[in-house]
């Protein structure tokens, strides 16, 4: 039950005394509508008290003036027109909130946004907003006081992802003695940094820096981990969301694991013979696995696709054998469905790199010695597939290797958006591949982006390196020989802009940069948590500048590469910063929603139940006894669906009450 | 009707008045991103902000109507992206309903419309707007018939 | 099986082969073609690089007669086939042009409502015929004729609407399939250079240059095209490439033509008069009758 929040008592239908306020919002407003006009008209307007215009009416002594406002004119309605509510609807509301007026006293204009943004006609843009704050001043007249809903919230919470984000928001959270799940998809946490080899500009070693981290994660007594799992269904709303969580099985009895990989060794495939994920693809695996080397946790997995005893229950089953003593491969294990309560959501499901056969012109899949760049970490990494040394798919080493920015960046026929990152690791790679093997580099570019602390300074590391540039953008790749040098080579074809000729780089291997897209599912795993995508696929911020890690969801925080792609130091900062913003609401202990829930005037309803099925939260029910219908207010989402459908008009919404809209509407388009 | 304040002395050209619902989560924020983007759009409209376009009861539109809107536009978010899960869905079933009807009373097709109009579609809001005011704008000011006219239409071929 | 034929202004001037071998394959397979009435020129290059949006229009006349014939249209010709793909794009992408065209066809009677697929031959063979099925109508095999497969660019880009942009194999199959030994040709995609040989002859000559030299190379007889461009360019200017480095002299054909003849079309009716550099020679040393 929500607790009831005292605000001071004005009876419902005092005669109004109005305030109007008119922003200028700087040059914002005010170069396009005559502000000054608008106050003026409104000053006129019934019911209206006091009506002024001003420079920046959130700034302090705009919000001043009204209080001073509301004690000298004894005002008990405002009406600010200035931004969008979206915006500014709060700040507003506390303005009467410390003036002991209801803060629902209140309706705010848009004729920024919606008018002088956009509009160029002056006269046609003050004649919209005097429009707008006429049927603002007709309906905040009729406004009631209304008591927010405080509901508390649950310490608990729900991280989605475990890349470097979640597992840095995981601990942050962890330490300040909080609950933590977290849930991944993949048998181990770790995400895509885990595959890298060294990290811009540092250099530093990606798992040395990453490990720590992970083991932390699984020793944390405050953390509740769970990989090789998915988020199915979100119920509730801040504070209590309800969460069920599908653990995948991977008949492997996770507590009994030690991870010693005698299953592995004892397998019946001598060799492996998947692809191997991790690796992708480079190398392969046996049916029965551990992710890799320092997967968190140190268990293994069966991928029942390919082992035999799954496909045609004919295996020895020696896996079973070399656990015998203790028991820890269960093939017989079945999902488990996990339910539980958490307060607030962080969502860091990261990122995919761009599938590079959909610019077919640099021959991913088609020549065998070009190489995504993850694909090159892999191969560059002491504990890949070919532990360290740059061993190409035709067996041979590389002594020239071009590496080319911006595939699947920048790009209109595939994402128009540059991917941040791949500047900084083209250069990073082309340094890790110079000292694995002495090789010539090329580096094709369309700018050099470096913009990070330190990041310059890298390039022209690289630059004294004796690292290649050239500027433009790859043409194609091909393996066509104009010329006897050129037999058995790749050539690359870009157009060195800054010398002015086209190039023909011939090279042993061929390294696509390749950018960062949101995850196939992301439309699908923001619909499940009520956030919104942009048509791209990353996720929204509430506010670019000033909350980039908040959604307009209550209780839901983003971070990391899923809204949008950046480097680790980033990543690694919106993850602190969702974590702190979940931190904040736990420590408040509750939140005030806002209170636009449905009622039911008992006197008018008549039962006849056509509420019920309209309420996708099911919040109306029926009292049998006195046959009429009953809003759940905690259930409530205030929606307004059910107070439309009504034949009687019994219920209404709060705030978007019929005769407070029916006043809008009649403010907008009738002249006074 | 809305007269052009824009025109001087000669005699002002039609510009339609329309009255808009969008929901808060979708289609407001989308035409405050056309904003942000400074994108230019024509002055006609008038947007009534509620919660979900299920929210928009068909008495709106007609009280619209009613009061002088010579268009309405209810702008929600896509099937499947309600903030609330299924009210967009209510909307477009009341829609058909209301369009129907309001054909029978003589109500262009153009004047009523329902857009579904994501946060991020700034340039969709942009377009729709630009298309619904010319469309209206050639229809002219809405003219409904006083009550007495359609009576006495109806009874003439029976007097 | 039943298409509208759309010959384009080449097929009736210098790729006349290309039609008289078409029409003979497609009587050899039972496919029935019935030509577009009152064809208009599609624009190709020309027209389009002029008027953009006219030529839209002009282009999409074509689509809207064959919608009216209720066929599906087979544009032989490379540029053809590239420009009626384009305006179906293009009005599928920018209302404004598609606006225009839809008026400038509905004042002339049209109510065209964009249903009409502009089809390749070499889609139709491949895709709706398929190779089994040509390969047992094969009468004279052409055996041990070295083919290179030459596709341009056109009918695979920027629309790779049957086949794969950059190593398309549909042409490779079918000439397998007559029986050809398919050499593997590595340019099969690259540009010969359009009208540049007349424009900046410099640069359309290198293009054609590295064409032919690499064909030679990889061993082929003959070079098989799709666009009556490409076969006047690599045909005629052979002598111009030849004397810079070694002389060439090899017959350009199109695919239609050897698939005719392995279909036991008459040598005579399938273009082969018109050839600059003949094929006979080549032929009769392969032991494949030219009579």
């Amino acid at each position: 039950m929500p607790e009831q929040v005292t605000t001071s008592e004005n009876s419902v239908r005092d005669p109004a005394r109005i305030g109007v306020y008119v922003c200028h919002c700087g040059n914002n407003i005010a170069a396009t509508i005559a502000v000054d006009e608008v106050a003026q008209y409104a000053a006129g307007l019934n019911k209206v008290v006091v009506s002024r215009e001003y420079k920046y009416m959130c700034s302090e002594p705009g919000q001043a003036m009204i209080e001073q406002d509301i004690r000298d004119h004894g005002l008990n309605r405002i009406v600010v027109a200035s931004c969008s509510p979206l915006l500014h609807e709060r700040t507003f509301r506390e303005v009467l909130s410390r003036s002991n007026l209801n803060s629902f006293y209140f309706q705010m204009v848009n004729i920024r946004e919606h008018a002088s943004w956009i509009h160029d006609n002056r006269a046609a843009a003050t004649e919209k907003a005097k429009d707008l704050v006429r049927a603002a001043v007709r309906r905040v007249a009729l406004h009631r006081p209304l008591e927010p809903r405080r509901v508390p919230i649950d310490p608990a919470v729900l991280i989605v992802g475990g890349g470097i984000a979640g597992i840095h928001a995981a601990l942050t959270i962890a330490n300040a003695g909080k609950q933590v799940y977290l849930v991944e998809r993949e048998p181990t946490i770790g995400g895509h940094m885990a595959k890298f080899d060294k990290t811009f500009p540092t250099l530093d070693c990606a798992a040395c820096i990453l490990t720590p981290k992970m083991t932390s994660v699984g020793a944390h007594p405050n953390i509740k981990l769970w990989t090789y799992s998915e988020v199915m269904k979100v119920d509730g709303y801040v504070g209590n969301y309800k969460v069920t969580i599908r653990r995948n099985p991977r008949y492997i009895i996770e507590d009994l694991c030690i991870g010693c990989q005698e299953c592995i060794t004892a397998c019946v495939y001598k060799a492996g013979k998947v692809d191997d994920e991790f690796n992708l693809g480079l190398s392969k695996r046996k049916p029965i696995y551990l992710a890799f080397p320092q997967a968190v946790p140190q268990k293994v997995v069966i991928d029942p696709e390919n082992c035999i005893e799954f496909k045609s229950h004919r295996c020895k089953k020696t896996c079973v054998e070399a656990c015998a003593e203790r028991g820890a491969i269960d093939l017989n294990q079945k999902e488990e469905i996990k339910e539980i309560t958490v307060g607030t959501v962080i969502l860091s499901t990261g990122f995919k790199t761009f599938d590079p056969r959909r610019r077919p012109n640099y021959g991913y899949g088609r020549f065998q010695n070009v190489y995504t760049s993850l694909e090159v970490e892999r191969l560059i990494n002491a504990s890949g597939p070919t532990g360290g040394d740059v061993i190409l798919r035709d067996g041979t080493r590389p002594q020239s290797i071009g590496i080319i920015h911006c595939v699947g960046s920048r790009d209109h026929n595939t994402n128009r958006w540059c991917s941040k990152v791949c500047c900084m690791y083209s250069l990073k790679l082309a340094h890790l591949l110079k000292e694995h093997t002495g090789a010539e580099i090329y580096n094709f570019y369309i700018d050099m982006r470096t913009p990070g602390k330190n990041y310059e300074d890298f390039y022209d590391r690289m630059l004294d390196e004796g690292v290649h540039f050239v500027r433009g953008r790859v043409a194609e790749v091909s393996d066509w020989a104009a010329h006897p040098s050129e037999k058995g080579k790749l050539i690359i074809r870009a157009e060195d802009t800054l010398a002015a000729f086209v190039r023909r780089i011939p090279v042993d291997m061929v390294v696509l940069s390749v950018g960062m897209e949101p995850k196939e599912d992301a439309h699908d795993v923001r619909r499940m948590f009520n956030v919104s995508c942009s048509s791209d696929g990353w996720l929204t911020e509430r506010h670019p500048k000033l909350a980039p890690v908040n959604t307009l969801t209550d209780g839901i925080f983003i971070c990391g590469a899923c809204q949008g792609p950046k480097d680790i130091p980033e990543t690694v900062a919106q993850a602190g910063a969702a974590a702190a913003e979940a931190l904040s609401l736990i420590s408040a202990g509750c939140i005030d929603l806002e209170p636009y829930t449905a009622k039911v005037m008992e006197e008018v309803c008549c039962g006849c139940k056509t509420c019920i099925p309209m309420c996708p939260y099911d919040a109306i029910s029926v009292d049998e006894a006195k046959q009429k219908a009953c809003v759940n207010e905690v259930l409530c989402k205030g929606c307004g669906t059910c107070a439309a459908a009504c034949p009687s008009g019994s219920i209404e919404q709060n705030f978007f009450e019929d005769e407070e809209i029916f006043e809008e509407i009649a403010g907008v388009l009738t002249h006074a | 009707m809305h007269e052009n304040p824009a025109v001087g002395n000669e005699k002002a050209a039609f510009e339609p008045l329309i009255a808009a619902f969008f929901c808060n989560w979708c289609t407001y924020i989308a035409a405050d991103l056309a904003g942000s983007s400074r994108m230019k759009i024509p002055p006609n409209v008038r947007v009534v902000r509620v919660m979900c376009s299920g929210r928009v009861d068909p008495q709106f539109i007609l009280d619209a109507f009613s009061e002088g809107a010579d268009g309405v536009l209810i702008g929600g978010c896509h099937p499947g992206d309600c903030h609330y899960q299924e009210g967009n869905y209510k909307t477009l079933r009341r829609f058909r309903l209301l369009k129907r009807m309001l054909a029978d009373m003589g109500v262009e097709d153009d004047r009523i419309r329902l857009e579904w109009i994501s946060a991020s579609e700034a340039e969709r809001f942009r377009a729709v707007m630009n298309d619904m005011v010319e469309k209206v704008r050639a229809l002219g000011p809405l003219k409904l018939k006083p009550p007495a006219e359609v009576f006495a239409e109806e009874v003439a071929p029976h007097a | 099986m039943k298409f509208a034929y759309y010959p384009g202004c080449s097929l009736r001037g210098t790729g006349r082969a290309y039609e008289d071998s078409l029409l003979a394959v497609f009587r050899a397979l039972d496919i029935e073609l019935e030509e577009l009435e009152d064809w208009n020129c599609c624009g190709a290059t020309t027209y389009l690089s002029f008027d953009e949006l006219t030529s839209y229009a002009l282009s999409a006349r074509n689509l809207a007669i064959a919608e009216r014939m209720q066929l599906d249209i087979v544009a032989p010709c490379a540029a053809c086939y590239l420009v009626l793909n384009k305006t179906q794009h293009y009005m599928h992408d920018y209302p404004h042009i598609d606006q225009l065209v839809r008026g400038a066809l509905k004042s002339i009677g049209f109510d065209y409502k964009d249903r009409v697929k502009v089809r390749h031959p070499l889609d139709i063979l491949w895709h709706d015929i398929g190779v089994e099925t040509i390969r047992s109508k094969v009468k004279a095999p052409l055996k041990g004729l070295k083919v290179a497969p030459y596709y341009g660019c056109q009918i695979v880009r920027p629309y790779a609407t049957f086949d794969d942009q950059y190593a398309p194999v549909s042409m490779d199959r079918l000439l397998e399939a007559a029986g050809a030994e398919v050499v593997s040709y590595p340019l099969k995609t690259r540009c010969c250079g359009g009208s540049q040989k007349g424009s900046l002859p410099e640069i359309g000559l290198d293009l054609l240059s590295y064409l032919l030299i690499e064909a030679k190379k990889c061993g082929a007889d003959v070079i098989a095209t799709a666009c009556p461009l490409c076969q006047f360019n690599l045909e005629v200017f052979q002598s111009e490439v030849g004397s810079r480095q070694r002389p060439i002299s090899m017959p350009i054909v199109y695919f239609t033509q050897l698939l005719a003849l392995a279909l036991g079309a008459p040598f005579s009716d399938i273009g082969f008069k018109y050839s600059v550099v003949p094929i006979q020679p080549v032929l009769r040393q392969k032991e494949i009758a030219c009579a």
